[in-house]
């Protein structure tokens, strides 16, 4: 690769504009999640400098909530990090599916932006009607889901009490509805989409009554059992991903 | 566990930045057999599935009618090809006004 610093023309505001927009969905389904860790966090006996570190530096919903249970049940500092190594190996997966459409950028900005995937973040990236993906897309799609997740456990923490229940109850639906309008687009043009959504679906329902496959595993194995098999399956059909 | 919380912080951050970046910066696609990737393509919505089932039966701990109504509330409006932040906002709605029910 050439020592160029000069970015290829694909990274134009559009292109980051785009992203910052294609965020907001996940905003909004970060807010009441990372508010309640905030809270959770401050019950656990965290400082303010503690819970909005962890959401900075580590930013994976789940295993930052099994990490305060695992603080608050005083498991030690050894567990902690491999339970979270566990819970988060599924983004080697993402990140790898990634690469296959993202634009030939410079390492340096694959490696800034590699650090904001999430299940959220790479849902809307890798359906999105893009043929590539640009770094600047990512960098404002990441950003907008960082920033919000970020605040608001500092919001949660320092308002110290929940939200109105009814309210807490059904912004828990957010991120789900965000998946599941992510997916139906796309299942409705294609089989194969349809096929994967609902052997992976089904396997992961089987697999969280399998107490070793709760949590981490869970979805790795059934995202890559059905990846894999029907794809054999299903050889010549479009995912219409474009 | 004071001054060491902060640095399992930092620990917990390496093991879970380490397999977001790895694939991204090592793999060169191109080089990848054709099975795979496709194998690869397949994982965003095989993921999608896993990751809708069965979370979204579970967001409220006392029925299960709770999660199939927001569920479907969001399927409809996917349906009618509204865009992601109009399903979102339609499905907490829906959901909001059934708790009053």
């Amino acid at each position: 690769m050439l020592p160029s610093p000069a970015l290829p023309k694909v990274h134009t505001p559009a292109q980051w504009k785009k992203g910052l927009k294609a965020g907001l969905p996940i905003a909004i389904g970060y807010m009441p999640i990372a508010f309640t860790f905030g809270l959770l966090a401050k019950a656990a006996g965290l400082s303010l400098f503690e819970t909005v570190g962890m959401s900075v530096i580590v930013f994976a919903g789940a295993s930052q909530y099994i990490a305060l249970s695992m603080i608050a049940a005083a498991s030690g500092a050894a567990e902690l990090i491999l339970t979270t190594f566990i819970m988060n190996i599924r983004h080697l997966l993402m990140s790898a599916s990634l690469n296959e459409r993202a634009e030939d950028d410079p390492k340096w900005l694959k490696a800034l932006y590699a650090f904001f995937i999430t299940d959220e973040t790479f849902s809307v990236a890798a359906t999105s009607l893009e043929k590539k993906i640009t770094g600047s897309y990512l960098l404002g799609l990441g950003l907008v889901a960082y920033s919000c997740w970020v605040v608001f456990s500092g919001v949660g923490y320092i308002m110290g009490s929940g939200l109105p229940p009814s309210l807490q109850a059904s912004m828990g639906i957010a991120l789900y509805a965000m998946f599941i309008a992510l997916l139906v687009p796309a299942a409705k043009k294609s089989r194969k989409v349809v096929a994967l959504a609902g052997s992976a679906a089904v396997l992961n329902s089987l697999f969280s009554f399998i107490p070793l496959l709760n949590g981490g595993w869970g979805i790795i194995l059934s995202t890559l059992i059905a990846a894999v098999s029907i794809e054999f399956v299903m050889k010549g059909e479009e995912r219409n991903e474009a | 566990m004071k001054l060491e919380l902060i640095w399992v912080i930092i620990g917990m951050g390496l093991v879970t930045y380490i397999p977001r970046m790895l694939p991204l910066v090592l793999f060169y696609t191109n080089n990848l057999h054709p099975r795979v990737q496709g194998i690869l393509k397949n994982v965003p919505f095989a993921i999608l599935g896993a990751l809708i089932f069965p979370g979204v039966l579970l967001i409220n701990p006392e029925s299960y009618l709770y999660g199939v109504i927001g569920a479907a509330a969001a399927i409809i409006a996917a349906w009618l090809n509204f865009n992601v932040i109009v399903v979102v906002l339609s499905s907490i709605f829906v959901l909001y006004g059934y708790t009053f029910l």
